[in-house]
């Protein structure tokens, strides 16, 4: 019954594809390649070599290899960091009363203007993309656990205290899961903004990866192929998110329990 | 064991206590009954050490409570709260007696010993949102047993149960208080519950409280959820409890009255 109804509800996709595919023969425009079209680039591109290699061509570890391994590695980095200074933020008023306005100031820079910045600043074309991603993704991260730190319900709290547990009881078996939730959202959110920042630090400090292939591709008049580079992202994207929401669900299974039975 | 002299709290310029004393022998069990919204819960957190109170002094075994005392534990209101939702009721029977320097083998048969004593050696592995209010509650309950406090404190413990739930939670907490020897305040609004389960009770004035009367109970060891509430100590004591909670006439002129 179920299968039944996720199918149904995917119709619109064929679809979709059906009338875009007409619509761009019909228009024979190069700027618009039909679907098809694309998708044949794209296994041309990325998946038309060697079974050994899991039909991966080289272009595609050149294309990929890259870009995800600053995405997750900018994701994971800005993870330790907005997570670490969060509690450490939201435990501590004097802390926050410090940081909150500057953190705010921080937060109001569009990340993409600060990439020529972290390049004269570094040199090196991947830390200044690195950089630019973790700057870019850690406010979510940072306010969300922050968020989630004060805001541990005040019983919680007081159970601790009564029942003498220490500072780091307190933070390991109290706080960080009581705070678990926001965090997660946190980062989901900038699982997805990390996808964005990773496509413009490419673009604008490039040196390949995806980001860099839709550039050169936009400039050497290659449609279908940037084509093919706009839909593997979106791809990428779906995938990340969904990745994620399943270990969310598992992790904070507790979370969506206690909150259904209350 | 447990010696209230003259505690007094402010809120701002709001006085919430007004010179309440209160002493519980060893082993005693003092129900502290009043109106609602009279301070009940702040005179709770004093003795618990979660406050400090404007005036007064608390002392447990002869020793001044300036902050949380180490042979006390509480059970609160709200279990859902109370109880931690990501950890197994044995789990949280079991993490505050890390505190009391057993291992993890011992800790685990501590937390199983102390829910087969509230009825839930076979939850052990539920969360706390897979068990009904009263289970919960029982579970807090086993988490302070098992800590073996000298004083155990209760804030409206049954506030938040049905009553069959209730009367069963209640007759839990005299045997188990009864078998521990625990010294326990229990906190409550409820006037019959306050008889029935107390060896003692002390009744509070509406805001700011002061000790309205002191009655020794006097219903002996057992008890039992009809007979006992038949009895006609029982329902004379409740009158008079009743009558003290509504701010009516002492004792000896309803008395005189008659």
């Amino acid at each position: 019954m179920n299968v039944i109804r996720a199918v149904g509800r995917l119709w619109l996709i064929p679809v979709t594809l059906v009338v875009w595919e007409i619509a761009t023969r019909a228009a024979e425009q190069p700027f618009f390649p039909p679907p098809s079209a694309t998708l044949a680039r794209m296994g041309e591109m990325w998946l038309s070599g060697p079974a050994t290699h899991l039909l991966l061509t080289e272009q595609a570890l050149d294309d990929f290899g890259p870009s995800l391994a600053r995405l997750f590695a900018g994701w994971a980095l800005a993870a330790v960091i907005g997570v670490a200074a969060g509690i450490a933020i939201g435990c501590s008023s004097r802390l926050s009363g410090y940081l909150d306005p500057l953190i705010h100031l921080g937060r109001a820079v569009p990340p993409p203007l600060l990439v020529p910045f972290f390049l004269a600043l570094l040199k090196l074309s991947t830390p200044a993309q690195l950089t630019t991603i973790v700057f870019g993704i850690i406010w979510p991260i940072l306010l969300n656990t922050i968020d989630g730190t004060r805001t541990v319900d005040r019983q919680h709290l007081e159970t601790a205290r009564i029942f003498g547990f220490s500072t780091v009881e307190r933070l390991t078996r109290v706080i960080i899961p009581a705070a678990m939730p926001k965090i997660f959202a946190g980062l989901r959110l900038a699982l997805s903004l990390a996808l964005i920042l990773l496509i413009i630090a490419e673009i604008l400090a490039g040196s390949g990866g995806l980001g860099y292939r839709l550039l050169t591709a936009q400039r050497t008049y290659l449609y279908t192929d940037m084509w093919g580079c706009l839909v593997v992202l979106g791809l990428l994207g779906y995938l990340l998110n969904s990745a994620f929401l399943l270990m969310e669900r598992r992790v904070l299974a507790w979370h969506r329990n206690a909150r259904q039975t209350t | 064991m447990l010696e209230i002299t003259d505690l007094v709290h402010s809120y701002g310029s709001h006085r919430v206590l007004d010179g309440v004393s209160i002493r519980a022998a060893e082993g005693e069990l003092v129900c502290v009954v009043g109106p609602s919204g009279c301070g009940k819960s702040t005179l709770l957190r004093s003795v618990a050490g979660l406050i400090r109170p404007t005036g007064g002094r608390v002392l447990i075994d002869g020793k001044p409570v300036d902050r949380i005392p180490d042979n006390l534990a509480v059970v609160f209101q709200d279990y859902s709260r109370s109880l931690y939702p990501w950890m197994t009721a044995a789990n949280n029977v079991a993490l505050p007696l890390r505190r009391r320097g057993l291992d993890r083998q011992r800790r685990r048969e501590a937390a199983m010993a102390a829910l087969d004593q509230v009825g839930l050696a076979d939850a052990a592995e539920k969360y706390p949102w897979e068990m009904s209010g009263g289970m919960q509650q029982r579970v807090s309950i086993a988490r302070a047993l098992a800590y073996r406090p000298s004083l155990l404190l209760m804030d409206e413990p049954f506030g938040s149960v049905d009553a069959q739930t209730r009367e069963d939670l209640e007759d839990l907490v005299l045997r188990v208080c009864a078998h521990h020897g625990m010294t326990t305040l229990l906190i409550t609004h409820d006037i019959d519950e306050s008889v029935y389960v107390g060896d003692r009770v002390v009744v509070l004035t509406r805001s700011p409280a002061r000790v309205a009367a002191d009655l020794p109970v006097g219903l002996g060891e057992s008890r039992d959820q009809i007979a006992t509430r038949q009895l006609d100590a029982f329902v004379r004591l409740r009158a008079e409890v009743g009558r003290l909670v509504r701010g009516g006439s002492s004792t000896s002129n309803v008395l005189e009255k008659h």
